[in-house]
C-alpha cells in the first residue's frame, strides 16, 4: 500500500494534517461569528444565512441592554482582575518564599476550586449568600469572580517566582538596596510576566463567566447574561459584532503579549 | 526546590524576630481568608442544606433528612451517568484531536508556532457562548455539514450507535459532545503543548540513532514524557465537562439533559433548595473520587 507516493506523503504528514483539522475545528465557530455578523436574518435568529448587510455594524448598540451589560461585565472583570492579582500574587509568594505552618491545608484550598464542576461551587455559594440575606447583583458577581480567579492567579504567579534565580535578590542587598527597594526594583520586574499572565486569565475567565455568573447574579445582566437569556428571546446580530470584535481585539492583546515576551527573550540572549 | 525556597530567608535568620515570622501569615491573610469565607464556608451551608426539609413558604430546618440524597440519586441517576459518560467521551476526543495540535505546534510549526498558539487562546477571549450558539448554525437541519455527514454515510452510523436521530444532528447526543469537547479543546491543547515542548530534542535524535522507527519512538519516548500533560489536560477538560449545563441546554433537547441542568433548574426554578444541594454534593463526590484515583493510578501528583 504504501508505494502510492499519496498515501506515503499523508503517512509522513499525518500528524500535521490531524494538528490542523483541530485547528480549523476550533477556528471555524469563530469564523462562523464573524460572518454572521453580516446577516440580515428573517426573524428573531441569526441562525441561517439571508443577505448581506452591514447594518449591526453601524449601530452595534442599537439592542436594548446589550451595552449596558457589556460595560458591567468589563467593570466585573476589572475589578475582578484587581482583586484576583492582588490577593493570589501575596499567597504565591507567600508559598514560594516563605516557611508557614498548614502549608498542606492551604495548597488544597487553592487546589480545590479548580478541581471542583463550577456548578458546585455557584450553587453552594447561592445556598451561603441566601442564608445571610445578600441582596445578589454587582457586589455578589465580584466577590464569586475573585474567589474562582484566585486560584489560577495563584498559580501562574508561583511557576514564574519558583523559576526566579535568589542570587539576582541576595546581589540588590549586597548593593544596599534596602527590602522595600529590592523587591520593587528587582523582584516585582522579574516576576511581573507571572503576575500579568495571571491577570489576563483571570481577566478572560471573569469577562466570560457564565454558570458562577448565572447562580449569583440575582437580576443583574452581565453580557454572558445577556447572550444566555436571547439564545431564548431571539439573537440580534449585534451578539456576533461584539463577539467579532472581542476576538479581533484578544488577536491583537496576545499577538503583542508573545511580541514582547520574544523581544525579552531576545535581548536576554544578547 | 528546597534549596531554592529557603536560600532567600537564611541571611537574615541571625535572630528572626516575630514581626518577620509573622510576614507569610499576613501575605496569606487575605487571600485564605476569602476562600474560606465564599470557598469552604458555603460547602458547609450546602452540606447542611442537603440535610434539611421544608417549603419555601414554612422555611426549611436541618432535619438530617439524609434520605434527600438517595431520593435524588435515584430520580435522576440518568443524568448522571449521562453527565460521565459525555464528559468522558469529550475528553477523550480531546485528547485525540488535541494531541496531534499541540504536537505540531511544539515540534513542527517552526516560525509558525507562534501564530498557531495565538489562534489557539484567542477563542479563548471570545465569549464561549457566541461561539456554542454557532454550532447551530454549523450543525443546522439540512446544512452543508449535516448534508455531507448524510451523503458520506456517516449518520448511518451514528444513527445506529444512537448518537444521531434520523437527518438532524442538533438535539442529538453528538451535538452536545461535539459541543463539549469544542469548548475544552484549548484547556488540553495548552497543558499538552507545555509538556512537549519541554522535551529535549536529543532525546528524539538518540531514540533515532538507537533504530527506533518513528512511532517507536513516540511510543517510548515522547507519549511518556508528555504524560504530566496528557493527566493535567483530561483533569482540566472532565471536571468542567462534568458540570457543564451550557451545551446540553443550547445544542440538545430534554432527552440530553445533564445532571448541571438539573441543578440549575432545580436552584433556580423549582426552589427545591436540598434536593439541588444533594445533587451537587453526589456530583461532587463522584468528581473528587474520580481525580483523586487518577491522579494515582497517573502517578503526579504536583499538578499545582
Amino acid at each position: 500500500m504504501t508505494h502510492l507516493p499519496i498515501l506515503k506523503w499523508l503517512r509522513r504528514n499525518l500528524v500535521v494534517i490531524g494538528g490542523l483539522a483541530t485547528l480549523a475545528y476550533l477556528i471555524l465557530p469563530n469564523v462562523v461569528v464573524m460572518v454572521f455578523s453580516f446577516n440580515k436574518p428573517n426573524g428573531r435568529f441569526n441562525y441561517s444565512w439571508t443577505r448581506f448587510s452591514t447594518d449591526a455594524w453601524k449601530d452595534p448598540c442599537g439592542v436594548a441592554d446589550m451595552c449596558g451589560s457589556l460595560s458591567l461585565s468589563l467593570q466585573i472583570a476589572f475589578w475582578a482582575t484587581i482583586g484576583a492579582t492582588v490577593l493570589g500574587t501575596m499567597i504565591a509568594f507567600a508559598l514560594v518564599r516563605y516557611r508557614f505552618r498548614a502549608r498542606g491545608a492551604i495548597n488544597s484550598l487553592i487546589f480545590l476550586p479548580m478541581a471542583m464542576p463550577e456548578v458546585v461551587m455557584a450553587a453552594s455559594l447561592l445556598t451561603l449568600f441566601l442564608n445571610m440575606g445578600a441582596q445578589l447583583g454587582f457586589w455578589t458577581i465580584l466577590i464569586a469572580h475573585i474567589m474562582f480567579c484566585l486560584s489560577f492567579v495563584v498559580t501562574a504567579v508561583k511557576a514564574r517566582v519558583m523559576s526566579m534565580d535568589p542570587r539576582l535578590e541576595e546581589a540588590a542587598r549586597d548593593l544596599y538596596a534596602g527590602p522595600a527597594q529590592t523587591f520593587l526594583r528587582v523582584t516585582l520586574p522579574i516576576a511581573s510576566p507571572g503576575i500579568a499572565a495571571g491577570a489576563l486569565l483571570a481577566f478572560a475567565l471573569s469577562f466570560d463567566d457564565f454558570i458562577i455568573t448565572n447562580f449569583n447574579a440575582g437580576s443583574t445582566v452581565t453580557f454572558p447574561m445577556f447572550v444566555w437569556g436571547s439564545a431564548q428571546r431571539g439573537t440580534p446580530v449585534q451578539i456576533n459584532v461584539i463577539g467579532t470584535a472581542m476576538f479581533i481585539v484578544a488577536v491583537v492583546v496576545v499577538t503583542a503579549g508573545q511580541f514582547i515576551a520574544n523581544r525579552r527573550k531576545n535581548s536576554a540572549k544578547a | 526546590m528546597t534549596a531554592l525556597t529557603e536560600a532567600p530567608a537564611a541571611p537574615t535568620v541571625r535572630k528572626a524576630s516575630t514581626r518577620k515570622r509573622l510576614v507569610p501569615y499576613w501575605l496569606l491573610l487575605p487571600g485564605i481568608l476569602w476562600l474560606i469565607v465564599f470557598f469552604a464556608l458555603p460547602m458547609v451551608y450546602q452540606a447542611s442544606t442537603s440535610v434539611q426539609t421544608g417549603s419555601l413558604e414554612k422555611g426549611f430546618q436541618v432535619t438530617w433528612h439524609f434520605q434527600t440524597y438517595w431520593d435524588a440519586f435515584k430520580e435522576y441517576y440518568p443524568q448522571f451517568v449521562r453527565s460521565l459518560l459525555y464528559a468522558g467521551t469529550a475528553t477523550l476526543l480531546c485528547l485525540l484531536l488535541g494531541y496531534p495540535l499541540a504536537y505540531l505546534i511544539a515540534f513542527k510549526a517552526g516560525r509558525w508556532r507562534n501564530i498557531v498558539l495565538v489562534l489557539v487562546i484567542a477563542p479563548f477571549f471570545t465569549s464561549f457562548l457566541i461561539r456554542t450558539l454557532a454550532w447551530k448554525t454549523i450543525l443546522a437541519d439540512g446544512g452543508p455539514v449535516v448534508h455531507a455527514l448524510a451523503t458520506l454515510h456517516v449518520l448511518d452510523v451514528t444513527n445506529w450507535l444512537g448518537w444521531t436521530e434520523g437527518s438532524r444532528v442538533l438535539a442529538t447526543p453528538m451535538a452536545v459532545v461535539c459541543g463539549l469537547t469544542y469548548n475544552f479543546l484549548p484547556f488540553m491543547i495548552l497543558p499538552l503543548y507545555t509538556s512537549l515542548e519541554r522535551i529535549d530534542s536529543r532525546l528524539h535524535e538518540a531514540a533515532g540513532d538507537l533504530y527506533a522507527t518513528p512511532a517507536t519512538t513516540f511510543r517510548k519516548v515522547t507519549f511518556p514524557l508528555s504524560m504530566p500533560g496528557v493527566v493535567s489536560g483530561t483533569l482540566l477538560t472532565f471536571i468542567p465537562a462534568s458540570g457543564d449545563y451550557v451545551n446540553a441546554e443550547l445544542l440538545g433537547s430534554t432527552d440530553q439533559k445533564m445532571v448541571g441542568n438539573v441543578i440549575q433548574s432545580q436552584f433556580l426554578r423549582v426552589l427545591d433548595y436540598p434536593t439541588a444541594a444533594a445533587l451537587s454534593f453526589i456530583l461532587m463526590a463522584i468528581v473528587l473520587i474520580m481525580v483523586t484515583v487518577y491522579i494515582r493510578r497517573a502517578g503526579t501528583e504536583d499538578l499545582v
